[in-house]
């Protein structure tokens, strides 16, 4: 089976410090994939140039066989990549709806009818369970429900990766315990790159987890493998003694 | 922003279209001649809208497209004898072309580079005016006969000098122009120049190609602006370096910021709203720009949205 996606001795500096030192990452279509490392080893940057939003310095990305590494961000989103921000990133002054329809009258370019988007808009909202706030401006939504709209954008642009940049970060528990059943259902139809902080939130999703540090990959391998991997206690707990 | 009510919007619209209309046959002379040049002047002020107010670029270089326009037209008619539906479309592809130049250049930069770039451009075509004094009268400006202001449809021939004729002229580019920029402003690609406004960076990241938008944004803007100018040229037949000057870059902006930016009927309302003001300022005294000045502070100071844009905020949620 072709991986969905491939990077090749992937990099990136920032002056002279090396965010990302030549990943070499492959995802099989319909895992979910957690991505996990202390701060500033690179995740974001990492994921920020799968998603096109960063030029690599050196190395190449593989999107489904073809080589994506010098498009655009908006053609790798029309191929498929969608990227949730993990700073919320929404239409503040537009309506909740408004802000589906722009991500759904592109996936319906042809042939796209009032009905057909309205239709469309209503499904990604009633899966985030925002439907009932579909008229209120995003901005004055709570926290939690911008992070699922910012989900349900993403969603609205039938991806088949799906990247999520920290999507419990400032969650309530009951809005994180309700957002991993959205992620197991998610990813029933698209391949998902999930960077996350909450531990019980990687270990409960995870097929797969891929440790990053100091802009390697330090480890990978399932849930159970990485809780067990000694170098990864170390680079989050330091030397044991 | 709301999905529904576009009967409403419509009707409005149509409604707005038909008061002018029978304004012509009640209005005295004056405020009749008025009128017409206050409606191609707001054609001007909607196209500087649709750019500014929907795709939030703030340009202070668009006298450079209603001059395109101007003289496109007028020195067509001047220098080359063409007709006048031909002169106006001559002007028109003028803009048209000077935009999409511009669009490639300017779009390279955002915010206030933008707007120091295209006020730039603006004045190199206020240079290069007057530079080709031989040509285009320098500024003195030259005057379209009155016999070349003809338009000819058939066997019918409409005499543009001709106060009502020239009313219902202005009238039918404005309305085309108010009901052109409704339909886009509603449409898909409407949406899209508003979300790259709130939020260009999301916007790249749903998959649109947000140059290309823009540059078709500035292109549509520069026609529009460029279709005022060539209808000024042929209905009141002066052709002028004043209109490219940067006074005449800064106008639409006023008008745009007073009536509502981004609502469809802002600009019209600003327009009117302005030369009202100075009408009335400049009877009493001869500093009515102060009085103008004060008043735009007081503006901007308590209806920051413009008339209309405080009335949608306020009242009327549904207003285009």
């Amino acid at each position: 089976m072709t991986p969905l996606l491939a990077t090749k001795g992937l990099s990136r500096n920032f002056g002279g410090l090396r965010a990302v030192d030549s990943v070499d990452f492959t995802l099989m279509p319909g895992e979910i994939r957690a991505v996990i490392g202390p701060n500033g080893a690179g995740k974001t940057t990492f994921v920020s140039m799968v998603s096109g939003r960063i030029q690599p310095s050196s190395g190449a990305i593989v999107f489904d066989g073809t080589d994506i590494t010098s498009l655009p961000a908006y053609v790798r989103v029309r191929q498929g990549i969608a990227y949730t921000f993990q700073i919320t990133s929404i239409y503040a002054n537009l309506s909740v709806y408004a802000n589906v329809a722009l991500p759904v009258q592109l996936t319906l370019r042809h042939g796209p009818s009032k009905s057909a988007i309205q239709a469309a808009v209503m499904t990604a909202l009633e899966r985030t369970g925002l439907a009932d706030r579909a008229h209120m401006p995003a901005g004055q939504l709570s926290y939690g429900h911008q992070r699922l709209l910012e989900v349900a954008m993403g969603l609205a642009l039938k991806p088949r990766l799906l990247i999520l940049d920290e999507p419990t970060q400032g969650l309530a528990d009951s809005e994180i315990d309700n957002f991993i059943v959205l992620v197991r259902d998610i990813a029933s139809s698209a391949t998902v790159l999930l960077i996350e902080h909450n531990m019980p939130v990687v270990m409960q999703l995870a097929d797969r987890i891929t440790v990053f540090n100091a802009g390697k990959i330090l480890a990978e391998g399932t849930p159970e493998a990485i809780r067990e991997n000694a170098a990864v206690q170390e680079a989050y707990l330091g030397t044991a003694p | 922003m709301s999905e529904a009510s576009p009967a409403k919007a419509y009707a409005l619209h149509l409604g707005v279209i038909a008061l002018l209309f029978v304004l012509s046959f009640m209005l005295p002379d004056y405020y009749h001649g008025l009128l017409a040049r206050i409606m191609v002047l707001a054609v001007f002020a909607m196209g500087y809208n649709m750019l500014f107010g929907y795709v939030g670029l703030f340009s202070l270089g668009h006298a450079m497209f209603f001059g395109a326009g101007l003289y496109g037209a007028g020195l067509a008619i001047i220098q080359l004898g063409w007709s006048v539906p031909l002169a106006l479309l001559g002007g028109i592809a003028c803009g048209a072309v000077l935009a999409l130049a511009i669009g490639l250049l300017a779009l390279r930069t955002t915010g206030v580079a933008f707007m120091i770039v295209t006020m730039m451009f603006a004045q190199v075509f206020y240079l290069l005016i007057l530079y080709f004094a031989a040509w285009t009268g320098g500024d003195q400006g030259q005057v379209v006969p009155q016999p070349a202001r003809v338009l000819n449809l058939g066997a019918t021939s409409l005499d543009l000098t001709n106060p009502t004729v020239r009313y219902m002229s202005a009238l039918v580019l404005f309305a085309l122009v108010l009901l052109v920029t409704l339909a886009v402003v509603r449409s898909r690609y409407g949406r899209v120049l508003v979300a790259i406004r709130e939020n260009e960076e999301r916007t790249k990241m749903l998959g649109y190609d947000t140059f290309s938008n823009k540059l078709i944004a500035v292109v549509a803007s520069g026609t529009i602006c460029a279709a005022s100018g060539a209808a000024y040229a042929v209905l009141f037949g002066y052709v002028g370096s004043s209109f490219a000057s940067v006074q005449y870059s800064i106008l639409p902006l006023l008008w745009v910021l007073l009536g509502g930016a981004a609502t469809t009927l802002g600009p019209l309302i600003g327009t009117v709203f302005m030369y009202y003001v100075i009408d009335v300022t400049s009877g009493y005294t001869s500093a009515y720009l102060l009085i103008v000045g004060i008043a735009l502070i007081l503006l901007v100071l308590f209806f920051p949205k413009g008339i209309l844009g405080s009335i949608r905020q306020r009242w009327l949620g549904w207003l285009p």
